[in-house]
């Protein structure tokens, strides 16, 4: 009996630790970034509670950044790449998983090649070819949010996924929908897609995640700062105020809001392991 | 079962997906090699070629194999670490706890949150008058430059990338553990095995597969260390925590020698890609159905 209760002491003790650990980082910089000018920041010792409690760091970052605007491209390009992902994979991934054609075989490997091929090995290259499309944000804001999205607009993640949801449906399915008169586009529309629903929300919370956080990318191809995704511009937070710490705080936990209430409402779809190694940049 | 779908269907359902990843992986894929046997240092539009000159000055410069290291030495701490601490969270997060969702929520965090606000955060932590450095002088040490000491860079910057990591991987232990048969673990408790040999004998052996894949995912992420160096460190002081894609970034987009940058980004593809080989083939067969 003492030694379960031993266990269990230790047990919490440790993941509540741990748990400190892992958002210690975060909480120091809110605390920064509530403190006023009145008050030292590099005050030893340290204060977590802040003496002079103020929100004008965030009022005054605020009215500098455009954190609206970082926020609403942002929103665009991973809307855009979450939905021609949904597209494109559910496409490839039909008739991967319930056709026979010549090439398969070969498509697939082809395809399983790209896992293989770290984006950050061909960046340059890529860079070229978006330029030479005229996809960079001088040829105006439309081309500059395509280039943004078209390197990421399909994954053989994705492609992978969604084949091996549509291999879990059976024939018959498809075989009463012709019967009843529907073509293949309809078969696709109207019975497997419906069937495939779960795996199309796991692509795209995954993909979301990895779209938002997008870094290098985007660093590579935008010039414009009126085009910035909320990395690139809280990335340039450090640069507009150098070593004013406070509204760096304050404007990178506001950059951090979103993404944080997306993650509370989907987290079971990111801490229940059933979709685990779904995704990783 | 018959063909309703006639002679074209496949291919056109194929045709979108297929023709984005020709012009954004494959035929980058192959121009990456191309490029890393012309010349653009002395112009950017009127490259010259020159065979395999950008790998013989590749293979004779210091900085090179000061990169290779560092991204080896990367990889060594980070993925033993990432590989077993994980581990050892799910196992105690697997229990008849209380409390489970918010500790995984809280652990799960760094995961979600933006590298470059990760960073940030650290580089927070790590001022010359910041809060480490106050625990640091509390300890009786003295101030640590955590980033500005070429001792030290590489090491701060690499904590940066493990603890952003614990997260992920503990998710993907904590399924696997649900595998695991649960009347190993009375037999166990009834020979009154302690907690390491019980998790040794009965654990460790049934969730070898997914060690074996941590260790390779998280190995090839750490080929890819990107963000974290730029925010932090911009790979300095003295290159002393500038890896292979940094410096592939940094010899192509603001030294414009797209040449030299190219033959690095083969390196790193010929690393990765073996990385990905023992990955695929390995441990996620089930996943892609080979």
């Amino acid at each position: 009996m003492i030694r379960k209760i031993i266990e269990k002491l230790t047990t919490h003790s440790i993941l509540i630790f741990v748990s400190l650990l892992s958002i210690f980082p975060f909480i120091w910089l809110i605390s920064t970034s509530l403190k006023g000018n009145s008050e030292n920041i590099f005050a030893y010792p340290p204060q977590i509670i802040p003496k002079d409690f103020t929100f004008a760091n965030y009022i005054g970052v605020w009215d500098k950044v455009d954190f609206i605007r970082y926020f609403i491209n942002s929103m665009i390009v991973a809307g855009g790449t979450v939905l021609l992902n949904l597209i494109l994979s559910a496409m490839a991934g039909y008739p991967l998983a319930r056709m026979e054609f010549k090439g398969k075989k070969f498509t697939f490997f082809a395809i399983l090649a790209t896992i293989m091929i770290p984006f950050q090995a061909i960046m340059l290259p890529v860079y070229l070819i978006t330029l030479k499309l005229h996809l960079v944000d001088n040829y105006g804001d439309l081309a500059g949010f395509v280039g943004l999205i078209m390197p990421f607009a399909v994954s053989a993640f994705g492609i992978f996924l969604m084949r091996q949801a549509f291999l879990g449906i059976p024939k018959e399915m498809e075989e009463a929908a012709i019967v009843d008169g529907c073509n293949v586009f309809q078969v696709f529309l109207k019975v497997l897609i419906p069937m495939v629903k779960p795996s199309l929300a796991v692509l795209a919370i995954f993909t979301f995640i990895g779209s938002w956080g997008e870094f290098l990318w985007p660093s590579i191809v935008l010039t414009k700062e009126t085009m910035y995704t909320l990395p690139v511009g809280v990335n340039n937070l450090q640069g507009m105020f150098s070593s004013n710490w406070r509204f760096i705080a304050a404007g990178s936990i506001l950059s951090t809001i979103p993404i944080l209430i997306f993650f509370l409402a989907m987290q079971r779809y990111f801490i229940s392991g059933e979709n685990e190694g779904a995704v990783k940049g | 079962m018959f063909k309703y779908y006639g002679k074209y269907a496949p291919y056109l359902f194929l045709l979108p997906a297929i023709v984005v990843l020709v012009v954004f992986f494959f035929i980058p894929f192959f121009q990456t090699f191309g490029l890393s046997f012309f010349d653009y240092s002395s112009s950017i539009y009127n490259p010259t070629f020159i065979g395999w000159e950008n790998y013989i000055k590749l293979f004779h410069s210091s900085i090179f194999y000061k990169v290779l290291w560092n991204t080896f030495l990367y990889l060594f701490i980070a993925v033993p670490i990432l590989a077993i601490f994980p581990l050892f969270l799910a196992i105690l997060i697997n229990q008849k706890i209380k409390g489970v969702t918010l500790y995984k929520i809280l652990i799960y965090l760094p995961v979600i949150v933006s590298i470059v606000v990760a960073a940030i955060a650290f580089k927070w932590l790590y001022a010359d008058q910041g809060i480490l450095n106050f625990i640091a002088t509390q300890l009786g040490l003295s101030p640590i430059g955590w980033l500005t000491d070429p001792k030290f860079a590489l090491y701060s910057v690499i904590i940066v990338t493990i603890w952003k990591g614990i997260g992920y991987y503990m998710i993907i232990y904590l399924a696997a553990l649900m595998s695991v048969p649960k009347e190993l673990y009375e037999a166990c408790d009834i020979d009154g095995a302690n907690f390491l040999t019980k998790h040794l004998t009965v654990t460790v052996p049934h969730i070898m597969p997914t060690m074996a894949l941590v260790t390779t995912i998280s190995a090839i992420s750490a080929m890819k260390v990107f963000a974290e160096i730029y925010v932090m460190t911009k790979g300095g002081p003295l290159n002393s925590s500038k890896t292979i894609v940094y410096y592939i970034y940094e010899r192509a987009f603001e030294n414009l020698d797209l040449g030299y940058a190219s033959a690095m980004a083969v390196v790193l593809l010929i690393i990765v890609m073996a990385f990905s080989l023992i990955n695929i083939f390995g441990f996620e067969r089930n996943k892609y159905q080979i």
